[in-house]
Order: C-alpha cells, then structure tokens, then sequence
C-alpha cells in the first residue's frame, strides 16, 4: 500500500507554516518495466586517428580500450596518439590552412559546417547511443540535449562565416592558423562542437583531442567530416592519453590552444606555454552557487536545484553544487528535496526512464566517494535516498549535505559528481558575500520571483553566467565561460567567436 | 643676485596621496645633458602591494559611477594634461626628446584621453550583446570590470604610453597600479599630479616609479591582481605569465622587442577596453 512519508512532528501542529505537503511514497511496491533504447549506435571494433581526412594508424601501434561505464565492457579500441602523430596532424592543418581553409570564401566554409549540422542531425539517435555508452550518461540527455546541441552549435557558427565583418565594429578578422584544442569527457560530443564550429567559422584550422575516457563521438563525428566532403586536415582527431594532450597544447604549430578541464590541469597548460604567444581559451573548474529566496516559486526552484547539480551525474563544470538557501524556507526546501531525490531514477542509462546514469570511471567514482568520506569527517551531514547498486558499473546515488559551512572542502573544491552542499543565509548581501567566496567564478543561479532583485543579484555575482529561475541552459547564441580561477575566454555568441580570431 | 629656483620632490601618487617609497629608497635621474635633477622614489613590492590594496578599495566605488560621470572625469584629466602641457613635455625632453618631438607626445596623450572619455558610455552598447536563445528567456550579455589591473609602461614614449595603456583600462571601469618607465619616470611623477586635480577618485589609478626588475616578479604573483597589460621583453613575459598562471590571472602583454607606434590610431580602440572586462550573461526568464 501506498505510505504517507514520515512528517516531523512540530511544537504548532495547528500551523503548517512551511512544511511541505507530505508525499506519496511507493517504496519498491512498483517497478518501472525497462525502457531501452535500442538504436544502432553503429560501431566499430577499432579506431584509427583522423589525420589529413584519412583514417589511419598511430605511429606506436598501440591501442587503449573505450569501456562503458555501466557494465564496466569493453565498447571499442582507439588509437593512442603519440609525438608522431601529433606532429603529423598539425602539419596536416597547417597545409589546409595554407592552401585551402585559409583562402576560402566564407560562403565556403560556412556550406561545409551547415553540412556537418544536418548529418548530425541525420544520425542523432546513432550518436546519442553512442554517448551514453562511452560515457555513462542517461539516453535522455544526450538525445534531448548533447547531440541536438552539437548540431545547433554547427549550424549557428556556420552561418557566421561570411559574416565575420559583423563581428567587431571597426575591425576586420582574420584567422589565427591552427587551433590547438583539448576537452573533457563530460559533454564528449557537445565540446567538440563548442570548440570546432567557431574555430572553423572564423578559418582556422583544428587538432583535436577528446578525453581518454571518452573518445568515440570525436572519431564517429570525423566520418561526418568525411561525408561532408570537409578538406583534408582542415580538423583533425588525435585519440590518445594525458600525455597526448600535453603534446598538443605545447605544439609549436599552435597558434592559439583552447582547453576544457579541471583548473589543474588548465595551470599546468598554462604554464607549459608561458614563454610562447600561443592565444588561449581556457574553461576551467567552477563550484557554484545556487540561491534561492524565501520568495522563490519552492516547488519548481527544487527542480531546478535537482537539474542544477545531478544533471550529467553533477559531472558539468557550471554544476550548481553549493545550495544557498534563505533561512526561512531552508527546511522546506530540503525536505523538498528529499522527497525528489527519493524518485530519481539511478540506473542503466540506456534507459529511457533514468535520471542519473554511470560516473564516467572508477577513478571519478572514488574521487566523489573520498569527498563524500570527507565531508562526513568535517561534519557535515549526508544524505542519499535508499540505492541498491548495480553489480556492474560506476554508480553513485543523488547526494546532498545539510550542515555545511563555508570553510568545509565539500563547500570549496569542485567535487565533480552528483553531490549538494547546502548552506543558509538571512540577507541579500549574506547570499552575495557567501556566493562570491570561492576562487571559481563561472556560474550561478538565482531563485526570487523579483525582476529587479535577479538584475541585482546578476550584477553582485561575480560569475560568468548568471541563470534566473532556470539552471544549467545553454544555446550557440549565448556566450559562456567563467571568472577567476575559472578561466577566460568565451565561447558561443559574438564574444566567442572573437576568441578565435585576430583583428586586423 | 639670481634668485636660486625651488625644486620639487617627485612623489609617487597612490591611494590619491603623494608618497615616497616606504623604503626611502631613491634613484638620482639625470637630464638629458647628464646633470642631476632629481631623486625617483625607487618603490618596492611593498610599495606595489600598497598600491593594489588601494586600487581595491577605490574599485567598487570607480565601477559603481555612472558611465558619463567615469567620460567626464576622463576628459577633466585631458583637460589637465593639456594646461599643463609645457611641463609635461619640458618632463619628457629629459629623456633626450626635441622640444617639438615632446610636444607631439603631450599632444597626442591628451588626444588620447579624449578619445577614451567618449568610450565610457559607448563601449558597453558595442561589446555587449542580446541573444537570440532558443528557450523564453532574455538573454543578454554585458561587459563587466575586471578588478584591480597591472600596467606595465615601456621605457620609450614615457607619457603616451603610459596613458595608452591606463586610459582603456579604467575606462572600463577597472583600477590600476601601473609601473612608469624606469628610464624615463618624471612625466609619470607630473601626471599623478594631474589625476589628483582632475576629480578621479583617490586610488583609480596609482603609479609607481621604480625598477621593472625589482617589481615585476610581484606584479606576476600578486593574486589581487586580476589582469597584467603592458610591455614587456620575453624574460619578463614568461615571469609575468608563470605567476599569472597561479590565480588564472589575464595577461595582455605587448613585446618590448617589437616597434609599437603610440601615435597611431590603431593605438587606441574599444578593443583595447575589451581586454580588461568580463563578459556575464544573464538568463532572465520571460512570462506573467
């Protein structure tokens, strides 16, 4: 039989005041029947480099697996990528972007990246599969958002390219040369996108190096290079491991690298260049903060708490991963909270009823674990709704922690995972003074029903996209990246474009 | 009997008073016919920490003014320079400059000037941008100062380039610490003159005069520091890019070995405002 979830009792039973109303709970009365989907994602066993238009072999012969993270399987192998290939594929650029990309009519190029949006398009349901496989993520996502945001990346920086005198006033573009670029296996299709599409509009030329985690949509998406006619070398695929994109963002070739990843990692790169005058575009970490006022609509500012830190598994670096919530309403809110978590769905995320699917690896889920075993042993308080865990695969149950304050490493480090810290404030300006506490600045959210107090707190939140009753939106047209220790540069929009370009 | 002339002490401006270096630390400058003519306040890291801290506190406030007050004030600096544009190139032809050679340069700082006042409530309407999104909401994008910026002035064209490089960056809306030439530090002791009677808040921009050896490296680390724009050889732009590197600091560094035209009108541009701000965008949801 259906339950009433246990209430609190309070002194004033008369008053309901902010508790919520209680909840229908099933338990494990009923089961969902499976949904999968089941669409060819259509791959193969091996996967050479893209070089030149032409797939073929690292230099080493040597191979790395692509496993899924749900059952832990092998999915295919991919060339890892050495010196000799990185070298190959930068002269393989520089030569397109000398003869060919270069001198092109941006007419031209724009043709060719309106082409590549459409045979995404085309093949979307294939590369969805293909996504959730490599990366663990839930079917829903990558066919609702990863993959038709690729293609509309595509198609908006391809009508730009012969448009770029519109893009600075004043000024002309002209392209750099040879774009050097390294992205993270959290939104493996739609950074490739991100990075590409303007990269080419403005008519440079690209390397490119997906995540070791995650390299199959890089190398399935150069077969749509290939269908579309693209000319040789004008992007070019290296799989490989760390070392490889070492190599690619130090590469004399580069005129400008752009780097997606953690701010370690984007330090490190950065000081690797610090005596060359290599360009950069850098999205670093971020831990942001998502406030929500007592005036807030609570039921739908849950939702969006629950899509700001669990979407992708928390595995996204705008992740709104500190909760800040008016004292007043912060119990409601948080039993709010519980009940949600309580039905989310963590499992096979080919499924199509699943809400959270796998951690990307082993090594993120125990990084994740040894934050949740830390902010227990700071204090904090956790809690997970009941999780049976698969017996294969990487999962982690929805997470949060009530208790924490601004001091603790679960308040301060990017965790990178399904995981809530929840403070409390009184004021506007404590909100403000709290949110901007932290070396990151790249994202934050805002929970009010008051127009001229989410202009104010836009104005206060020292972050590079402020999002308003909502969380964790994107679009080609709107630019995005961080301030502070969360890098520089934009990208989507005018403002992006412009990073991949010189003015003359 | 000749009446012997006063001479005046030059005195760094920072935090809107005029200082020696707190270490008491002076280095003679000579005139171009090799006689002494006075001692330069030779300013430490301390000096430079000082003068961030008070760039920070001045920050807010600078930010927070209108966009025509911010023109306005600006101008009133043009109009300062320009009155007292004899001084100013009598400072500059210490480094060896023809009378008409100085002339020029004061001319066209001033000049300069002007062109950045008009800038301040312009350069938002063409930098920023509202975006088409795909979902109900209003999406725009506008520029925002990036803080407290490091300026680093090259030894050549000691007034113009000075103020090519400090005027974009608080006319949008940033503050600055800036390091004068350490060849040619006089005309950077006369302007901190000008910016204290020319309504600019105390603290917006503060010079320091000195050797770039000595203070770069502190200019590199300095974490309060949010961008570094200026001229520096290539020894000093791997330093000021290492010690970037560790706050994610923004650099914008023009090569001392390259010939930059200050004069110019390439010189000077919206984009060179651009390379101090922050672009923020805002999703603002649309309904009842």
């Amino acid at each position: 039989m259906p339950t009433l979830a246990p209430e609190k009792k309070t002194a004033r039973p008369a008053n309901r005041g902010h508790r919520p109303a209680p909840e229908l709970c099933f338990g494990d009365l009923w089961e969902y029947d499976p949904s999968p989907e089941t669409a060819d994602p259509k791959l193969k066993p091996r996967y050479e480099l893209f070089i030149g238009g032409k797939f073929v072999a690292p230099a080493s012969g040597k191979y790395f697996d692509s496993i899924n993270p749900a059952n832990e399987q092998k999915i295919a192998e991919l060339a890892l990528g050495g010196a000799a290939d990185v070298d190959a594929a930068y002269a393989a650029a520089q030569h397109a972007f000398e003869t060919v990309w270069g001198k092109m009519p941006g007419k031209e190029r724009g043709k060719y990246l309106f082409r590549i949006a459409r045979l995404l398009q085309d093949r979307a349901r294939e590369f969805a599969v293909a996504e959730t496989m490599d990366n663990g993520k839930p079917i829903r996502e990558t066919r609702d958002f990863d993959v038709p945001m690729a293609a509309a990346h595509f198609f908006y920086h391809g009508g730009w390219a012969d448009k770029l005198d519109y893009v600075a006033p004043g000024r002309r573009l002209a392209p750099l040369g040879v774009v050097g670029q390294v992205i993270p296996w959290n939104f493996p299709l739609l950074m490739l996108a991100w990075k590409i599409a303007p990269a080419l509009a403005a008519g440079n030329c690209v390397v490119i190096k997906p995540a070791t985690n995650t390299p199959i949509t890089a190398v399935k998406l150069a077969e749509i290079f290939q269908d579309a006619g693209l000319p040789p070398g004008v992007v070019n695929v290296i799989t490989g491991s760390g070392s490889t994109g070492g190599l690619m963002m130090a590469h004399p070739t580069a005129a400008k690298i752009a780097f997606t990843g953690s701010t370690e990692v984007g330090k490190v790169i950065m000081r690797s260049v610090a005596d060359t005058d290599k360009k950069m575009t850098m999205e670093l970490g971020g831990k942001a903060a998502n406030i929500v006022f007592d005036d807030a609509p609570l039921d739908q500012a849950v939702e969006g708490i629950v899509n700001g830190i669990f979407f992708n598994q928390g595995q996204v670096c705008c992740a709104g991963s500190r909760l800040l919530v008016h004292e007043s309403v912060a119990r409601t809110i948080v039993a709010k909270l519980k009940n949600r978590l309580r039905v989310l769905r963590v499992g096979d995320p080919l499924d199509k009823n699943t809400d959270l699917g796998a951690i990307v690896s082993r090594a993120q889920l125990d990084s994740i674990q040894a934050y949740l075993d830390i902010g227990v042993k700071e204090g904090a308080e956790m809690w997970q709704p009941p999780f049976r865990r698969p017996a294969k695969g990487f999962f982690m149950p929805p997470t949060i922690f009530t208790g924490v304050t601004q001091s603790h490493r679960i308040a301060r480090e990017e965790i990178f995972g399904p995981v809530l810290s929840i403070l409390t404030f009184r004021t506007v300006d404590e909100a403000i003074e709290k949110a901007n506490n932290t070396a990151y600045g790249l994202s934050a959210g805002v929970w009010t029903d008051k127009g001229s107090r989410i202009l104010k707190m836009s104005t206060e939140l020292k972050a590079g996209v402020v999002w308003a009753n909502t969380f964790n939106k994107f679009d080609p047209t709107s630019p995005f990246g961080g301030y502070k220790e969360s890098g520089f540069g934009r990208e989507g929009g005018r403002q992006g474009l412009l990073d991949y370009a010189k003015l003359v | 009997m000749t009446r012997l002339p006063i001479t005046k002490t030059p005195k760094v401006y920072v935090g809107g008073a005029f200082i020696r270096s707190e270490s008491s630390r002076v280095f003679p400058l000579k005139d171009a016919a090799g006689n002494f003519f006075a001692n330069i306040p030779q300013c430490t890291r301390k000096d430079l920490r000082n003068a961030v801290e008070a760039a920070a506190k001045a920050g807010p406030g600078w930010a927070k003014r209108s966009a025509y007050n911010r023109g306005q004030i600006i101008y009133r600096l043009g109009e300062m320079l320009e009155a007292r544009a004899g001084e100013m190139a009598e400072a500059i032809m210490l480094g060896g400059a023809s009378k008409a050679a100085a002339a020029r340069e004061v001319a066209a700082a001033s000049d300069r000037l002007i062109h950045y006042a008009g800038w301040t409530d312009k350069f938002e309407q063409v930098l920023g941008s509202v975006n088409p999104v795909a979902s109900a909401h209003f999406n725009f994008t506008v520029t925002e100062p990036m803080g407290v910026v490091g300026v680093i002035a090259p030894e050549e064209a000691p007034l113009l380039a000075l103020i090519s490089l400090v005027a974009p960056v608080i006319t949008g809306g940033n503050t600055v610490a800036a390091l004068a030439s350490t060849s040619q530090p006089y005309p950077a002791i006369l302007l901190g003159e000008m910016l204290a009677t020319s309504d600019l808040p105390g603290g917006v921009v503060n010079l320091l005069t000195g050797f770039h050896k000595e203070l770069i490296p502190t200019f590199a680390t300095h974490t309060h520091l949010r961008a570094l724009t200026g001229v520096a050889n290539a020894e000093e732009r791997k330093t000021l890019k290492l010690g970037a590197t560790e706050s994610v600091k923004r650099t914008h560094l023009l090569k001392a070995e390259d010939k930059i035209d200050w004069f110019a009108d390439s010189a000077q541009s919206v984009y060179e405002i651009r390379q101090a701000l922050e672009f923020k965008t805002t999703w603002h949801p649309v309904g009842a």
